[in-house]
């Protein structure tokens, strides 16, 4: 980081500077209002915000970690159900995806900053309605509609609160990460989220460069790497070269809609086609079981990459038995081959882009739960010519970079930098529906271009301005980011002029300011996205979310309540089963009786009443808890000989 | 680099990019160009491990995410230091575009696309274009399908070799302007030298474009 100078304090006698002797030596004022500043800066956490799975992790004493839930696992399943007691996320939420299919949304990262025409060819496949208000899908869940940012943001709350739980301390700032190759809608998505779930969003980093801060913090590597992300719904290639700390992404391509999402598609499609023509059943009339057979396809893939085969088990609905075959590695590979082909074009311009070939890059590292699948592996070995790392767990690695990059932006990490691209170009629609580029993609970001406009017609007050993104000649072939007017002073033809910046921040998101050169005034620009929530929209929703707040926090309770009170009818009862005999016949009568009033108290709708009786049942289980105690210590000393105790 | 006050303690500023008595960082003025910005002399031949490491430097210093505790004027700073930081080492280390901005800063922009071929080419890009034309119209499978893309590519190599000569005439302009610098002499003779240096570099550096432009479009068609 930037020099101090702090020479001036040792001879100074200006009375206002104080010099502080036992930090660090001697230190100016100045900078120990910087020390300060970063000891009470509130802590950021790094979030993964996938598409099958999302992921929060911090910074602990100078390496990241995942922080893991109540269940012990920190993957949190990017799913949430609507349920009849409010909105659930997570884990308990992905029980309802054949319960109750079509009021449980995932895979919602597809939809973000889109528009329903462009997920039209995959509508089929989801079990929840999808409707679009203004340019943004509408995800209908019950009585309501939500935006995939508010469905997001349930997930970050989620992830939020389980920070906050296991650090005890409120958290409220967050870096997010996004796929490389998402747009600037996508991006602006993604950050629309984290306002809803009330994180100040300090960052948006892509996946893939945020995989190699963790892997360059842990390997110390230098030299060029290409980190390959597939994962459940997108991948990216990135190409970095790492030298002194600073992590330089060369070069970046991909595509936001392929991930292992499809290759679970294509299994499902085999299967219903095969239940369709052994029974007779045409499973799309049961989105419940569609849904049941889509996990099913999940895991036997994932099950594929241990073994060279397995049994597919699916329950057919209406009692008419089961569907079962054998799937080996080979038929899953002949299946899915297409699929993980198309990963490789982007992969060989990413290269060319960087200017360098397969051999130039010397490591190749591997993120996404999509590149435990051995033919992955071997397509990404084939086209790079060497072994791919994989000492880092794929899951994890993305969430793992986030915390470091917010440990950077919070100060704590100052020998690293990543100097990350803008991965698409940037451009101005021009006469006759082309595109006129402004940015070129792989620009390092931030990144600004400058560009003058004037007027064709004496007495013109305004020009009108649309944005795109995307490689392609004409308009129509890009992607429409939003449209603006200048206004323009009225005056003569040609005479106006106004300069317009373009400005990629370091999240790879697009601010536009105007100038009039004339006047030397700046304009405010309101720009209206194309796929994208509006300030006010964002606003409102963000107000909708502490108004449901509250209702959202009693259904948290009692689902956890229930959750917790189920656990302890288990252990009580198995106490029970193997210790019973060691206590008298009336206190097993009474933790029963207390075992029962708890289960009537978990099919209530009061969290307190379940807390109560759960504090009941301990209470009365404790003579047997004492009792099996000392029953397993008596029986650990038999059998030895005193010598041994003594 | 003279520059004139500290925006915020008012003190006068004659470092580099800091103030020297209150520490924060100043705006790049919109007069510092590339060449000055990374602290280098108006050559044309640069160390490449020089220039990235004085851009590596840089960064460490304005990069947004080492101001997220500063004020909002610090910030805003920074962003757009490091804006124009990328832009200028994107410039510099490229040679071509190198060059075209030494001649916009020495001479007026060189942006202005040639639109009809050098007068030496102008037989053969002709030639070309009713080639190309016939191509794209052709069935490429047929046999003269097959002929005419052999002449395509014969006719690439030759204009890949021309651009690869022009790029040596550059490197060898390259070299006289140094050493010219390098001089830095005040005679009317060096500012001939000068003036024809920046002529001579303009008419090759728009004819190297021009070709780069026709080989790309022949890539793109024949693939």
């Amino acid at each position: 980081m930037l020099k101090k100078v702090a020479n001036e304090a040792a001879g100074s006698e200006t009375p206002r500077r104080t010099i502080y002797g036992t930090l660090r030596g001697i230190a100016t004022e100045n900078e120990v209002g910087d020390l300060f500043q970063h000891l009470v800066m509130a802590r950021i956490v790094g979030i993964d915000l996938g598409t099958t799975n999302s992921l929060v992790a911090y910074m602990k004493e100078g390496r990241p970690c995942v922080i893991a839930g109540r269940n012990g696992r920190a993957m949190v399943p990017s799913v949430v159900a609507m349920t009849d007691n409010g909105l659930i996320v997570g884990d308990p939420a992905k029980e309802h995806l054949t319960r109750n299919p079509e009021r449980t949304v995932y895979s919602v990262k597809r939809f973000m900053g889109k528009g329903l025409a462009d997920v039209q060819n995959e509508l089929a496949y989801f079990p929840y309605t999808l409707t679009e208000q203004g340019g943004v899908i509408r995800i209908k869940l019950g009585e309501k509609t939500y935006s995939p940012p508010q469905i997001s943001a349930m997930i970050l709350k989620e992830l939020k609160q389980r920070a906050e739980s296991h650090l005890g301390e409120s958290i409220t700032k967050a870096v997010i990460t996004v796929p490389a190759y998402f747009n600037d809608s996508q991006r602006q998505a993604t950050k629309d989220a984290g306002m809803i779930a009330g994180l100040e969003v300090l960052r948006i980093i892509n996946e893939p460069t945020a995989a190699s801060l963790a892997y360059g913090l842990q390997e110390k590597t230098q030299g060029t790497i290409a980190v390959y992300d597939f994962g459940g719904g997108t991948f990216d290639i990135s190409i970095l070269k790492l030298k002194n700390g600073i992590f330089e992404v060369l070069a970046t391509n991909g595509d936001t809609h392929l991930g292992g999402d499809d290759l679970d598609r294509l299994l499902l499609d085999l299967f219903v086609t095969e239940i369709r023509s052994a029974h007779g059943i045409d499973l799309g009339a049961y989105p419940d079981h569609l849904q049941g057979v889509r996990l099913e396809a999940e895991r036997a893939k994932i099950r594929l990459s241990d073994d060279v085969k397995t049994q597919v088990n699916i329950e057919l609905p209406e009692g008419k038995g089961r569907f079962t075959r054998e799937l080996t590695r080979d038929q899953l590979e002949a299946l899915t081959m297409s699929v993980i082909e198309r990963t490789l074009p982007p992969c060989r311009m990413a290269l060319k882009d960087a200017g360098l070939a397969p051999s130039d890059v010397d490591e190749i590292v591997l993120v996404g739960g999509s590149t435990r699948m051995p033919l992955v592996r071997q397509r990404v070995e084939a086209l790079f010519g060497k072994p791919a790392h994989c000492h880092l767990n794929p899951d994890e690695v993305v969430a793992l970079g986030a915390a470091v990059q917010a440990d950077i932006l919070s100060g704590g990490t100052t020998d690293m930098l990543l100097l990350d691209v803008t991965p698409l170009s940037l451009g101005i629609e021009t006469m006759g529906g082309v595109m006129s580029s402004l940015i070129r993609r792989n620009t390092t970001i931030p990144t600004s271009a400058k560009e003058m406009f004037t007027t064709y017609v004496d007495g013109q007050t305004g020009v009108d301005i649309h944005i795109l993104q995307g490689e392609r000649e004409l308009v129509k072939d890009n992607r429409s980011l939003a449209r603006f007017r200048l206004k323009v002073p009225p005056l003569p033809a040609g005479v106006a002029r106004i300069e317009v910046t373009f400005l990629i921040d370091a999240n790879g998101i697009l601010n536009v300011t105007a100038k009039d050169m004339r006047t030397g005034l700046s304009q405010s620009i309101e720009v209206k996205p194309s796929y994208g929530l509006s300030d006010r929209e964002v606003e409102r929703m963000i107000e909708d979310s502490f108004k449901f707040a509250a209702e959202d926090i009693g259904a948290r309770k009692l689902i956890e309540a229930r959750l917790d009170a189920a656990a302890l009818i288990t252990t009580t009862e198995k106490s029970l089963e193997e210790g019973g005999r060691l206590i008298a016949q009336h206190d097993v009568a009474s933790i029963r009786s207390v075992l029962s009033q708890l289960a009537d108290a978990k099919n209530g709708n009061d969290p307190r009443i379940i807390r109560a009786r759960m504090a009941d049942l301990e209470q009365a289980a404790k003579s047997l808890t004492v009792a099996m105690l000392d029953d397993s210590l008596k029986r650990g000393l038999q059998g030895k000989k005193v010598s041994e105790v003594t | 680099m003279a520059r004139s006050m500290c925006w915020h303690c008012q003190s006068e500023v004659s470092g580099e990019y800091f103030c020297e008595r209150c520490v924060k960082v100043q705006p790049v003025s919109k007069e510092t160009d590339y060449f000055t910005c990374f602290g280098f002399p108006r050559r044309l031949t640069l160390d490449q491990q020089e220039l990235e490491a004085k851009f590596y430097e840089l960064s460490r210093a304005f990069h947004p995410d080492f101001y997220l505790n500063k004020s909002e004027t610090e910030q805003a700073i920074s962003l757009g230091n490091a804006a124009m930081l990328n832009t200028a080492y994107r410039t510099l280390r490229d040679p071509i575009q190198r060059a075209e901005y030494l001649l916009a800063l020495e001479a007026g922009s060189v942006k202005d696309i040639r639109t009809s071929p050098p007068a030496d080419l102008f037989e053969e890009i002709l030639e070309l274009q009713d080639t190309l034309d016939e191509y794209r119209g052709a069935d490429r499978t047929s046999e003269a399908g097959q002929r005419l893309l052999a002449t395509l590519q014969t006719e690439q190599r030759t204009l890949e070799q021309r651009k690869q000569t022009m790029e040596s005439q550059l490197q060898r302009l390259f070299a006289e302007w140094d050493a010219l610098q390098d001089r830095s002499e005040a005679t009317s003779e060096a500012r001939a030298e000068r003036d024809r240096l920046l002529k001579q570099m303009r008419e090759v550096l728009s004819n190297r474009t021009y070709v780069n432009n026709i080989v790309n479009d022949l890539v793109a068609t024949i693939g």
